[in-house]
């Protein structure tokens, strides 16, 4: 078992991020109204605490989390609650969302409240701390941060990865981060360790960040034992599995989570989140999004109020060029295309990516000529053009036992394949039916 | 800001991700096969006169012609109709009539590809599939190799003999290197072959060339390179035992390597994407395969090429080689003990 710091298989797509590597992370002004979805997480969604008229502050509760796997929402600006209901979710569906007039003349100064030190904490209070701030993985995939803070019995976690790969195109929200704040990922990292009771934390970043791991090298702790590793720049290397991978040799059997293997991943702007808490007792309100692409005037990287919709941070950001076609939530390789520029930033908004004709342009689509690019990227090994052949026929059953359910949907088939088969988007329905079979079944 | 009011009426367009795709597309592929072939055709004709080119269209057209007839519409554009008739047509002698050229292009596509379904369902090399039809139909014409010959201009057979005509044109005739090596047990030395200076098919010859313009796909990933370094390594090692057993009566493994179609087939059609194994290990196995036909072929056969038929007969057992080569997924059981085996070792 020995770090390879880099993974088998993948891609080489574009990176694209030089156009906002070097851009300093501004605030944006608030917005006329903010929109809240109660469901921003992996897990059930928030009850709502509020109702139309009441008058919030900033960072107070409005939403309640809905059990261990839930975590709640609160008012990212000062302001009244205008109304509750279904509202565009970045996702594509209409949910329930907590709409709130944003007070123009307020200070947003939040209401006093009582810091405890994270040192005296017991494991468990961290943990009730975190998830009372609402953190979840800013990474992009929000599965509530404090479900990871507390292994089983059984489990024995030895190493904390924290990432910093940032491996999708365009994407610099985490590398603006590690460069800017790298006091508070490292505060955030003492308190994980502390909390989880590891005595080995290592940093992963991708080469072509070398600004950002000469910053973390500088801000390293001297009392704990924490390494900041240079990846393979090749995407997927943010992805858990190719993480853990790289930085210990270990590979996490599948239907197991990371920690079986002894390992806890983090993101590093969960982590700053997670330092906010104990440093200004302030909850997830906001975050570091990267708001960039060809078809936008000016991309930046910004520190968005939670709720603020996808048209006011555009035009923040100068408005679109006349050749923008496509508004990409998240990175290029995973993200999903926007129907609809009301729908808000949410807690897992990583970056919108405006993107032209020229790289939306339809493409013709060839039957599989089995040349098998697919299976020279894929990072866990499966046998895409199988699958694929297999969906094009409706043989879902048999795609299960191909080992469908190892798929991550990271696209890196999608990507190389030259007859143009939109093989993720495949699986991604046949795993959604998979999912609804075993449902029906139970 | 009115300058961003266009935000709102936008057009927005909904794809599936990955919304960034490489520039690789099937056509491109195909076409750069194509392109490769050029100097390749260019040498043929150097060596065999208009002959060479008349033959080679002849062949194209047949398939091609085909392809358009019968095939899904807009099929031509992906390229793969013209790589057939191209490949089909260099493993041609250059005084074939023109219209066997044409029937075989015409075979290959129609019962090598279309009836499988067309693009990416057939089993066989399209292109092989209609050599072996003008094999078993045309015996005559198609082991008829002319001499080398002075006049550049001159056609080397009767290409323009009417369907199902005695050819009326004398040419004089000469075995092949191959041929020569297996009735008369005599070698050709191994440069001649490798420049091309010998009789043979339009593509038999040159095969430092080929090797190059095949080289140059591999590089650009458009083949896969373990499939040709499996079959000439696995063909020198066998010929090389038998060179080593009795260097009299087996030739050298040098002129196994560059005689005979091998290295046309090896580079251009046991490459074929859609008749060869998917996954790595597979094409390992798979020119395995094809290495050691050819050897048992030409050695202890009754014909003097085997090239054809050992790729014909491993394309028969491609879907069996995909399924015994699939990978181990990550995290798998089998991955692990694979991995546990490898670091074991260490």
């Amino acid at each position: 078992m020995r770090a390879r710091l880099s993974f088998r298989h993948g891609v080489h797509p574009p990176e694209h991020k030089e156009l906002t590597a070097g851009v300093p992370v501004r605030r944006m002004p608030y917005p006329e109204e903010i929109v809240l979805p109660l469901r921003q997480h992996t897990g059930k969604p928030a009850r709502p605490l509020v109702e139309p008229g009441d008058r919030v502050e900033r960072g107070d509760k409005i939403g309640e989390a809905d059990g261990f796997v839930s975590v709640p929402i609160h008012a990212s600006s000062a302001g009244t609650v205008k109304e509750i209901g279904l509202w565009p979710h970045p996702d594509g569906s209409m949910a329930e969302a907590i709409r709130i007039t944003v007070d123009a003349f307020s200070p947003q100064i939040p209401r006093p409240r009582i810091i405890p030190h994270w040192d005296g904490l017991t494991p468990d209070q961290v943990v009730k701390a975190v998830q009372r701030a609402g953190v979840v993985g800013l990474g992009g995939a929000a599965f509530p941060t404090h479900v990871k803070l507390l292994p089983p019995d059984d489990v024995v976690v030895d190493t904390l990865i924290v990432n910093g790969a940032e491996c999708e195109p365009y994407l610099t929200t985490d590398h603006r981060v590690m460069t800017e704040y790298p006091e508070r990922v490292q505060f955030g990292i003492r308190i994980m360790m502390h909390t989880l009771g590891v005595e080995r934390a290592i940093i992963g970043v991708e080469k072509n960040k070398p600004d950002a791991i000469e910053t973390l090298e500088r801000t390293l702790p001297d009392d704990l034992d924490v390494t900041v590793q240079g990846l393979t720049v090749k995407y997927p290397q943010g992805y858990e599995k190719m993480l853990i991978h790289a930085l210990t040799g270990r590979d996490v059997p599948p239907g197991k989570l990371p920690m079986h293997v002894g390992v806890v991943v983090q993101n590093v702007a969960s982590l700053a989140c997670i330092a906010e808490v104990f440093e200004t007792g302030l909850p997830l309100i906001e975050r570091v999004v990267t708001v960039t692409g060809p078809g936008l005037r000016r991309p930046s990287n910004l520190i968005v109020p939670v709720g603020a919709k996808i048209r006011d941070v555009l035009e923040f950001c100068g408005g679109l060029l006349d050749e923008a076609t496509e508004i990409v939530f998240g990175g290029p390789m995973m993200g999903g295309s926007q129907p609809d520029v009301d729908a808000p930033i949410i807690k897992s908004t990583t970056g919108i990516v405006v993107l032209t004709k020229k790289e939306s342009r339809p493409r013709r689509t060839y039957p599989c000529i089995k040349c098998g690019h697919c299976l020279d990227a894929c990072p866990v090994f499966l046998n895409p053009s199988l699958l694929g052949i297999l969906a094009q026929a409706g043989r879902f059953e048999e795609m299960e036992e191909a080992d469908l359910a190892t798929c991550m949907l990271c696209g890196c088939c999608s990507y190389v394949c030259p007859s143009n088969i939109p093989l993720s988007q495949m699986f991604a329905l046949a795993k959604a039916g998979a999912q609804r079979r075993k449902q029906q079944a139970a | 800001m009115s300058e961003t009011s266009h935000v709102g009426d936008l057009q927005l367009q909904l794809r599936a991700s990955p919304h960034l795709k490489a520039p690789d597309s099937t056509p491109k592929i195909m076409w750069n096969v194509v392109g490769s072939l050029i100097p390749v055709i260019a040498a043929a004709t150097w060596f065999f006169g208009p002959s060479a080119l008349l033959v080679l269209l002849a062949a194209t057209a047949g398939a091609v012609l085909t392809e358009r007839a019968f095939g899904q519409r807009g099929s031509l554009g992906d390229g793969s109709a013209a790589i057939t008739g191209l490949l089909l047509g260099l493993t041609l002698p250059p005084g074939v009539p023109l219209w066997i050229a044409f029937v075989g292009g015409a075979f290959g596509i129609g019962f090598g590809k279309l009836v499988f379904g067309g693009l990416g369902q057939n089993v066989f090399n399209p292109a092989l599939l209609g050599r072996a039809f003008l094999q078993a139909a045309f015996p005559a014409a198609l082991t008829t190799w002319p001499a080398a010959t002075t006049e550049w201009a001159r056609l080397r057979g009767d290409n323009f003999a009417l369907p199902f005509t005695t050819p009326s044109v004398d040419v004089v005739t000469e075995a092949t290197p191959l041929g020569l090596m297996k009735f008369e047990a005599t070698p050709t030395d191994p440069w001649s072959l490798m420049i091309g200076a010998t009789g043979g098919s339009l593509g038999e010859t040159a095969g430092l060339l080929i090797l190059l313009c095949g080289g140059y796909l591999a590089l650009r990933n458009y083949l896969n390179w373990r499939i040709p370094v499996s079959i000439f390594v696995t063909v020198a090692l066998f010929q090389g035992l038998l060179f080593a057993v009795d260097s009299a009566r087996f030739a050298s493994p040098l002129f196994a390597l560059f005689s005979g179609g091998l290295i046309l087939g090896a580079m251009y059609m046991a490459t074929d994407m859609v008749t060869s194994p998917v996954t790595n290990a597979g094409a390992w196995i798979f020119g395995f395969g094809i290495g050691f036909l050819v050897i048992l072929i030409r050695t202890w056969g009754g014909l003097p090429e085997g090239v054809m038929y050992a790729i014909l007969l491993m394309n028969a057992l491609v879907p069996f080689i995909n399924r015994a080569t699939q990978p181990k997924p990550y995290g798998s059981p089998g991955r692990a003990a694979k991995r546990g085996a490898r670091e074991a070792e260490a």
